[in-house]
C-alpha cells in the first residue's frame, strides 16, 4: 500500500510528496517491522533497484512473508528528480540535518517526519551509493558506539565488508544516528557508484535483506548468500589521496588485492603527456574504493585500502 | 603591509588558487578576518577589500599599535566565485564544514587545514559569514555558545557597535565550522553577518568595515577615533519570532529588515501564482522590529519569511528561561 510520509506545499501548483510502500502479510502482535530507505542523496541510485527487486518479491511471495516491510525509495525526491545530490532550493546535504523539526524549514519538517515515521521500526537499512567520484564494494558502516547492538545484523547483509568507523560529531546529523538514538537499529549501507545501477551488487544486497528478514522469522523462502564480510576498524583502512592535479587513469581494479608499493594508478597531465603522480599503494591489501571520475585535485580521493595483514 | 600566498591549491585546468594574507602590523597574532569562503560571498570579500584599503592608510600613518598583528583574508575559495558557484567546484562541499581541516584529506579539507594552520593562534578572529536563507539581514554580530566559557567573548560582542549581537547554540552540524573550531581553539571567535551576500550594499558594507575598526580601537590593537556605533542588544538566537509560511505561491512584502512592527501590522501576502487571489496573509504577532526578510519572490510552505527581535527587553537570560519562540499566526481569506 502506497502511503504519503510527507507532504508540503511548493510555490506553483504542486506537493513536495516523500511516499512509502508497505507491504505486509499477517501481521500480529509479535510480527517485526522492517524499513528499507534511500535517495537521500539525489544522485545515489543504486536503492533505486534494491527497493524495486526487493517491493515485486515480497510482493509476488507473499504466503512466504510476515510483518511489515516499509520501503522509502526517494527521502529527496526532487533531488532525484533533478540529478542533484543536495536538497533542491536548500543547497544543503539531507544528511546532515536530523533529526529535523516540526517548525524548521521544508527540507528540516520533511526530516523531521521520516524520522517520526520510521521510528518503532525494529531495523533501517539506510542504502547509499557513494557519490559520482568513487566506486565502492558493497560494505555496512557502523559507528563505534553502535558496533555492539547492530554487528550481528550487518553480518547478515551478504556484504563484501563492515566498517567499523570511529564516531565524529558532524555525522550526529545523519539519519542512522537519529534513528539509533531512537532504538531503531539502522544499518547504513553503501555500494557503487553515484547515477549508476549496479546490477550485480543490488541483487546481492537484495539476497543480504532477505536473509536478515528470514533471521527475524519473516521470510521462509529462498536464500542465496554468497558473501562473508571481513569486519574491520578504522585502522585497518588506509587512505589513498592524489597530491598531484590532472586526470587519473588506475592501474588497479576495483576489488583487487594489492601488495606494498604496487601502483594503482597514474595521474597524467593532458597538456603535456607528462605523468605528475604515480600513485602506490601505501599496504597490502583489498581495493574496496576506487575513483570513478578521473578529474583530480591535490587531496581527491583515489582509493581506500582494507589492510591484509593486521588484525581486525 | 605584508602581502603573501598561505595557502595554494593546483587545478588540472586553471591557474592555481593562491589565498592572499594581508597582515599589518607585527608582534602577537592580535586579530584574524577572513572574508569569503563560499563563492557567493561576494559582499563579505568587499567588505575585508575595504578593510585591507583602509588598514593600509592606518598603518601608513602610524596608527597600529606595536607589537599587535593584524591578517585579513579577503577570499579562501576565488574558484567557485569565478564560476558563480556557492560551494567547492569539483564536488560542492563547504569549505565552512571542514574545519580544522586535515593536510592529507580531501580537497576542501587540505584548504581548511592549510588557511587554519595561518589563522588559528590569533586572539580575536571574525569571519565574514553568511546565511542559507535567501534574504535581507539587520547588520549583527554572532558568536556560537561553545561551552567553553569565554565571558570575554560574550562582553566584546558590543564593542562592535552594532545593533544586534546574537548567541547561538550549536548543533552538530556547526561543529566543523571555522567559528567552532577557533573558539575550541582559544580564539575569541565572532561571526559577522552583513545585509546580504552576492550582492554588495554600500551603505551595509561600510557598516560592517567600521565595526571590524571599532572592535580593533576597543581592543587596543589600533590607535583611531570612530564615533562608538549602536549600543548593543544581546539576544539569543532562539528568543527571535521566525514567521513562517504555511501556504505557497507568490510573496508581497509590506515590510523590510529595520523596520519596527506592532503586534498585528500586515508582514507579507501569499498569492495563488495562477489565478492571483490572496490565499493568506502574515501579521506580525508581537510588537518587535524586523531582523531578517526573505527576498526570493516565490515561496514554499514552511518558509521562514521574516524573523522579529521582541521589542520587550528579554535579554540573553530571559530568553534562555523562554526558550524557543515560533509563531505561525495566520488571517486566512
Amino acid at each position: 500500500m502506497i502511503k504519503p510520509v510527507y507532504t508540503a506545499a511548493l510555490p506553483v501548483m504542486e506537493n513536495f510528496v516523500i511516499q512509502k510502500n508497505r507491504i505486509e502479510n499477517n501481521v500480529g502482535e509479535n510480527t517485526k517491522r522492517v524499513c528499507i530507505v534511500t535517495g537521500t542523496h539525489g544522485d545515489e541510485l543504486e536503492g533505486q533497484y534494491v527497493c524495486a527487486r526487493l517491493a515485486k518479491l515480497l510482493n509476488e511471495e507473499k504466503d512466504k512473508f510476515s510483518g511489515t516491510v516499509d520501503i522509502y525509495p526517494a527521502l529527496n525526491p526532487l533531488g532525484i528528480d533533478s540529478v542533484t545530490r543536495g536538497f533542491p532550493m536548500f543547497d544543503l546535504d539531507m544528511n546532515r540535518i536530523f533529526p529535523g523539526s516540526p517548525t524548521g524549514s521544508l527540507a528540516e519538517a520533511a526530516a523531521h517526519n521520516i524520522v517520526r515515521d520510521i521510528e518503532g521500526a525494529d531495523i533501517c537499512i539506510d542504502i547509499h551509493s557513494s557519490n559520482i567520484y568513487l566506486r565502492e564494494i558493497p560494505q555496512v558502516r557502523v559507528s563505534e558506539q553502535t558496533a555492539d547492538g547492530l554487528l550481528q545484523y550487518a553480518l547478515m547483509l551478504n556484504t563484501d565488508f563492515v566498517w567499523i568507523h570511529a564516531a565524529a560529531t558532524v555525522l550526529e546529523s545523519t539519519l542512522a544516528h537519529a534513528l539509533n538514538l531512537r532504538g531503531v537499529k539502522t544499518l547504513v549501507v553503501e555500494m557503487g557508484v553515484g547515477m549508476r545501477i549496479t546490477e550485480g551488487y543490488c541483487t546481492q544486497l537484495v539476497d543480504g535483506i532477505l536473509n536478515l528478514l528470514y533471521k527475524l522469522g519473516m521470510w521462509s523462502g529462498r536464500l542465496r548468500l554468497t558473501r562473508s564480510p571481513i569486519v574491520s576498524k578504522d585502522r585497518n583502512v588506509s587512505f589513498v589521496n592524489s597530491d598531484a592535479a590532472g586526470v587519473f587513469i588506475p592501474h588497479a581494479a576495483h576489488g583487487d588485492y594489492v601488495g606494498a608499493n604496487d601502483c594503482i594508478g597514474t595521474i597524467i597531465d593532458p597538456l603535456t603527456g607528462n605523468i605528475a603522480e604515480t600513485v602506490v599503494a601505501p599496504c597490502e591489501g583489498f581495493v574496496f574504493t576506487l575513483r570513478e571520475y578521473p578529474v583530480v585535485f591535490g587531496g581527491s580521493l583515489l582509493a581506500r585500502i582494507l589492510e591484509y595483514k593486521k588484525d581486525a | 603591509m605584508l602581502k603573501e600566498t598561505i595557502y595554494s591549491i593546483k587545478s588540472p585546468y586553471r591557474q592555481s588558487m593562491d589565498i592572499t594574507a594581508y597582515t599589518f602590523g607585527g608582534g602577537e597574532p592580535s586579530c584574524c578576518i577572513v572574508g569569503a569562503l563560499r563563492g557567493n560571498e561576494i559582499q563579505q570579500m568587499a567588505i575585508c577589500a575595504q578593510l585591507v584599503n583602509t588598514l593600509k592608510r592606518l598603518e601608513e600613518n602610524g596608527c597600529l599599535v606595536d607589537g599587535k598583528r593584524i591578517m585579513i583574508i579577503p577570499c579562501a575559495n576565488y574558484y567557485s566565485m569565478n564560476i558563480g558557484k556557492r560551494f567547492w567546484t569539483m564536488d560542492n562541499t563547504d569549505i565552512n564544514r571542514m574545519f580544522p581541516g586535515y593536510d592529507q584529506g580531501e580537497t576542501t579539507q587540505r584548504i581548511a587545514d592549510g588557511l587554519f594552520k595561518s589563522i588559528c593562534d590569533y586572539k580575536y578572529g571574525v569571519q565574514m559569514a553568511s546565511f542559507y536563507l535567501e534574504g535581507e539581514f539587520l547588520p549583527h554580530i554572532k558568536m556560537m555558545d561553545t561551552g567553553s566559557g569565554k565571558q570575554e567573548t560574550y562582553e566584546s560582542l558590543t564593542d562592535f557597535g552594532l545593533p544586534y549581537g546574537i548567541i547561538r547554540t550549536p548543533i552538530p552540524y556547526d561543529t566543523a565550522t571555522l567559528n567552532y573550531n577557533w573558539q575550541v581553539w582559544g580564539c575569541h571567535a565572532f561571526s559577522m553577518f552583513a545585509a546580504y551576500t552576492d550582492h554588495i550594499g554600500r551603505q551595509s558594507t561600510q557598516t560592517a568595515v567600521n565595526s571590524v575598526l571599532r572592535f580593533l580601537i576597543a581592543k587596543g590593537i589600533i590607535k583611531w577615533t570612530l564615533h562608538p556605533g549602536s549600543h548593543t542588544r544581546i539576544i539569543k538566537e532562539e528568543s527571535m519570532c521566525n514567521m513562517q509560511t504555511t501556504f505557497a505561491g507568490i510573496l508581497k512584502k509590506h515590510a523590510k529588515a529595520g523596520e519596527d512592527v506592532n503586534e498585528g501590522d500586515l508582514l507579507c501576502e501569499i498569492s495563488h501564482p495562477l489565478e492571483g487571489h490572496t490565499l493568506g496573509r502574515i501579521v506580525s504577532p508581537i510588537n518587535g522590529t524586523v531582523f531578517f526578510a526573505y527576498n526570493k519572490q516565490l515561496v514554499m510552505e514552511h518558509t521562514d519569511v521574516f524573523k522579529i527581535v521582541p521589542s520587550v527587553e528579554v535579554g540573553a537570560t530571559g530568553a534562555a528561561a523562554g526558550g524557543a519562540r515560533r509563531v505561525q499566526l495566520w488571517m486566512d481569506v
